[in-house]
């Protein structure tokens, strides 16, 4: 007999499939528009229950599934409050998504298959579903994979294209060669426990005869393996050609809600299945995050292409979230390793996850804000080129103001969701004072620098971005003549819109739910200490404080005062309007500073990492000083790809081309390298 | 509660006069008698009574700047000690107050893009390029702050670093001092960095942002940034230097509170005057070597803890 929950999610599985199917049967009729969304957004309905009931203590959640290998383990679903944390942001996110997509997709209707799009959708959504709450190694490979295999074919949807095609071949490689690492590094630890369940993998941990060389492979495939989904760099070429090549509710969903998945397995595998107990596992994902966040964001800013720019802001994002977790793993580290001397440290580990939690919440949503955001700029001036669009400001009222919050959230602006993640990073990283490794007292400093950097140029970034798109006069004649977006993608992106407001506003009443997931992977819980009435504080140290409600209402007091103030003082005055000035001469949209000139001074600072080449040719005329016609390409030279992915398939292919001579065609030779092999496998594994 | 209120006005009132010293005192070095201290007053006054002229191509963005600027620069001014160590301080700390000055560089970079101005596009580009580039040095030198004292409370750090002896000062501290001081002139588009008293549109940065306004934006947006460096310039001079700070709220500790608090933000707006008079304005280029400086000093501020701090 099921229980309530557990036919709750047998509903979700139903309710996803028979979506998907629904949306093949009804694929050239107008509803295959709206029911598969709404299949969708009913599953994220249920696991958004779910998930709430797990948070609120309501008690973990298993269902069993059938089983016929035993040897592969019992195949079984399993809510605990991490699971339940991630699927709540991902039912969130998703049922936003869902909604926006009846809207979305009109454009495409008639041009490319909408039973394919709903189909592979609620495959999508319900994989990322099992990927989250698998309790069993090869059950999560399984969902895992479908996971990736229908978010390629959601790359690949508009076929016609030939970036789109490359760019799914390059992510469908990516993906696999982390896959691989991932699964060597499952099955290493089923060496150790003799079983595929994740909950005899979480007796690892305890387990004395594994050593820490075994730990350490199995952390650095792990690492390789999800960093690739994660987008860390140098793994992360693939995401800013993957993610936008997809039409944008998916991009919204991969850059939201998929990446995270890796960040989920992460937090698992380090902290539940392995333990932390080596400094340098977190020193290493320092690093890799700190470079991430920077690399991400100086090509982000470099970049005109606006889906691009979101996803290379992901890549900087997952870069955030990876500090905070790195953070998090040195701090435990070194509790475990000298646990008196230092008391603290318990307490700031716990504050480092909390707020990369809080991060992870906060990025998906004014991530899958802010590409809403973007599908509906893209349909509307039918261009992604930020160069192209300008005053949809005016011509897009709404999307505006909602992409307007989705910016500010990003820059991390106080009171919003993105600064009390960033303030609370901060708060545990300048709290590192008590440990005297070299080391940590090195990459502690340089972590925080990168951060620093890293938002101040993604606020350049998303000032440029907005500037260019919403601001000032348009810029193309599509851009003349949007529209408002139709009202199911405002009505996903609204609610976005709002919890990215109310979470950073509120943050004092999340706080203690993201705390107890965290506190369920490291054993400390701050949120006592961290929330007093309305302000946080941190839990260690001369306490400060911050409240970001209290900073809500100063800003709500202030604006009107401000307003009020002004007005009264030297009476009312007209307002006038008329031209920009421009010393005299007519103003056209070519005379607006561009979005590249934008970017260029700090394109030009980091010409380094950002290579950005630029070639202006001039046809002559009879004029020496006026050209008759002079054109102007500018390109972002792909750095990783050149010096380092090229030289390895490079040496792939020639290695391979060095051992086709085996490969002479004859059926008898074929066979006589089996029996070589046979025999060779049976004289080794005798 | 009241001295707390009362020196948040005192903070945000006398904000115009330290620009308006600055730029009296740069005139008397350069031979000028120059305008009077209370000038930015009158000019302040003189734009609230004339009518505003917006670009047509302009959208809500420029119309709410001002307000947002302003009321982000007074909530800054509540979280600061001035005469005395008590502040709102459940409100928020160092961190907040930086991000609330970032509301005001987002806001104004964002304005200057709203008229379709090349010239506030300009300068929009090269204030946040300005900004990007000198933030790790702030918020290392927060760090070295924060290592120091233990905390990121305002009033904690004030009353902490007061309460010890000039003897004892830690080396990291005066480090850290110097790095937040070239911060606080790139922040607030000062010579070398930007020139304030420019008129040409192809050098300027912050006026260039400010070109679209009048009137009552204009007094606004000239108000937030003078309050945004007397901000910066308490900063410097409660917690970098906060000795003379009054640590208990009694009428004489804070008589001798404001003195302290008055001469120490005179003899900043001396440096700066000093400085403005006796330097030319960087080129934009050659800025990230001024920087790197500031950075180096503030990662020698953290170094430096280390070194000598922990044993």
């Amino acid at each position: 007999m099921l229980l309530p929950d557990q036919m709750l999610f047998a509903a979700l599985i139903t309710i996803s499939l028979a979506g998907a199917m629904l949306a093949v049967l009804l694929d050239r009729r107008r509803a295959c528009l709206t029911v598969p969304y709404a299949a969708a957004a009913l599953s994220s309905a249920i696991a958004l229950i779910l998930s709430l009931s797990v948070l609120l203590g309501l008690g973990d959640f298993t269902l069993a599934l059938p089983t016929y290998i035993s040897r592969l383990g019992a195949f079984s679903l399993h809510i605990d409050r991490l699971s339940a944390f991630f699927l709540l942001v991902a039912s969130i996110v998703t049922m936003c998504v869902s909604i926006y997509s009846m809207g979305y997709l009109r454009e495409y209707r008639g041009r490319y298959s909408m039973g394919r799009m709903g189909f592979l959708f609620n495959i999508f959504v319900l994989s990322l579903y099992m990927v989250l709450t698998a309790g069993n190694a090869v059950l999560f490979l399984v969902a895992w994979e479908v996971m990736s295999v229908s978010s390629y074919l959601l790359v690949m949807y508009e076929w016609r294209r030939e970036d789109s095609v490359s760019s799914g071949l390059l992510y469908l490689v990516m993906t696999h060669l982390g896959t691989a690492l991932i699964s060597t590094a499952f099955v290493l630890m089923w060496t150790q426990t003799g079983s595929f369940d994740f909950s005899s993998f979480a007796g690892i941990r305890e387990m004395e005869t594994t050593s820490g060389t075994m730990r350490s492979a199995m952390f650095l495939l792990l690492l390789i393996g999800f960093g690739t989904k994660a987008g860390l760099v140098p793994m992360h070429v693939w995401l800013p050609k993957a993610h936008p090549a997809a039409p944008t509710n998916m991009s919204a969903l991969m850059s939201a809600v998929m990446v995270k998945t890796a960040v989920f397995m992460m937090i698992r595998c380090c902290f539940g299945f392995l333990g932390v107990t080596e400094v340098w596992w977190g020193l290493l994902v320092l690093l890799i995050a700190s470079i991430s966040a920077l690399v991400g964001v100086l090509y982000a800013v470099a970049e005109t292409d606006i889906k691009r720019i979101l996803a290379y802001s992901t890549v900087e994002n997952m870069g955030i979230i990876f500090i905070g977790l790195g953070a998090a793993m040195v701090f435990q580290a070194s509790a475990a390793g000298d646990p008196m001397a230092n008391p603290y440290l318990g307490d700031i580990a716990a504050l480092a996850l909390v707020a990369s939690l809080f991060h992870v919440m906060s990025h998906a949503m004014f991530k899958s804000l802010l590409f809403m955001g973007a599908g509906a700029v893209v349909g509307a001036s039918h261009t992604r080129n930020i160069e192209e669009m300008g005053g949809l400001g005016r011509k897009m009222r709404y999307t505006g103001v909602l992409f307007f919050i989705g910016a500010l959230s990003i820059s991390a602006i106080p009171p919003l969701n993105g600064f009390v993640g960033e303030w609370m990073m901060f708060q545990s990283l300048l709290l590192s004072q008590t440990i005297s490794d070299p080391m940590v007292n090195i990459l502690i400093p340089a972590a925080v620098a990168a951060l620093a950097l890293a938002g101040a140029i993604a606020a350049a970034c998303f000032v440029r971005l907005y500037g260019a798109v919403f601001l000032a006069r348009p810029r193309s004649e599509h851009a003349e003549a949007a529209k408002e977006a139709p009202r199911p993608m405002l009505a996903g992106m609204y609610v976005l819109g709002a919890l990215c407001v109310l979470t950073g506003v509120l943050a004092t009443l999340i706080i203690p739910v993201v705390d107890s997931v965290s506190a369920s992977m490291l054993g400390t819980s701050i949120a006592s200490r961290m929330v007093n009435g309305l302000t946080l504080i941190t839990p260690a140290g001369d306490f400060s404080y911050m409240s970001p409600l209290a900073v809500a209402v100063m800003f709500l007091l202030l604006l009107p005062l401000v307003y009020l103030v002004a007005n009264r003082l030297g009476g009312s005055q007209p307002t006038v309007r008329e031209d920009t000035w421009d010393c005299g001469t007519p103003l056209g949209p070519r005379n607006e500073y561009s979005a590249t000139a934008h970017s260029q001074p700090l394109t030009r600072l980091f010409g380094q990492t950002v290579r950005v080449k630029v070639e202006v040719a001039e046809t002559p005329s009879s004029s020496p000083l006026v050209p008759a016609r002079m054109s102007f390409r500018r390109e972002v030279e792909p750095v990783f790809e050149r010096y380092l992915y090229d030289p390895v398939s490079r040496a792939a292919i020639s290695l391979s081309k060095r051992i086709s001579v085996i490969q002479m065609g004859s059926i008898q030779a074929y066979l006589a390298y089996i029996f070589v092999t046979l025999l060779a496998l049976l004289v080794v594994f005798r | 509660m009241i001295v707390e209120l009362l020196q948040t006005l005192l903070l945000l009132s006398l904000a115009p006069m330290v620009t308006g010293a600055i730029r009296s005192l740069k005139a008397r070095m350069q031979g000028r008698k120059g305008p009077s201290v209370l000038q930015p007053y009158r000019d302040m006054a003189k734009l609230f009574h004339k009518s505003s002229v917006v670009s047509k191509d302009s959208s809500w963005v420029s119309t709410v700047a001002p307000y947002a600027c302003v009321a982000a620069v007074v909530i800054a001014a509540f979280l600061l000690p001035v005469v005395y160590v008590g502040t709102f301080g459940l409100l928020g700390d160092l961190l907040l107050l930086i991000y609330l000055l970032a509301v005001v560089r987002f806001f104004t970079a964002l304005a200057a893009l709203d008229a379709g101005s090349t010239f506030g596009g300009m300068g929009s580009s090269r204030e946040m390029f300005i900004s990007s580039i000198v933030e790790p040095t702030m918020l290392l030198s927060i760090f070295a702050m924060a290592l120091v004292t233990g905390t990121t409370a305002l009033g904690g750090i004030a009353l902490q670093v007061a309460s010890t002896g000039l003897e004892k000062v830690e080396p990291s501290l005066l480090l850290a001092a110097a790095a937040f001081f070239i911060a606080t002139i790139a922040e607030n588009a000062r010579v070398p960095v930007d020139n304030p008293s420019t008129h040409l549109e192809l050098t300027m940065v912050h006026e260039a942002m400010l070109l679209e306004y009048s009137g009552k934006g204009l007094a606004l947006m000239e108000y937030a940034s003078m309050a945004k460096l007397m901000v910066f310039l308490t900063l410097m001079a409660n917690i970098f230097f906060p000795w003379g700070i009054a640590t208990s709220a009694d009428p004489i500790a804070l008589a001798a509170g404001l003195m302290a608090y008055l001469l120490k933000i005179f003899a900043l707006a001396l440096a700066i005057a000093v400085i403005e008079s006796s330097m030319a304005k960087m080129r934009l280029f050659r800025l990230p070597n001024l920087f790197a400086v500031a950075f180096t000093l503030s990662l020698l501020a953290v170094v430096a803890f280390y070194i000598l701090g922990v044993a």
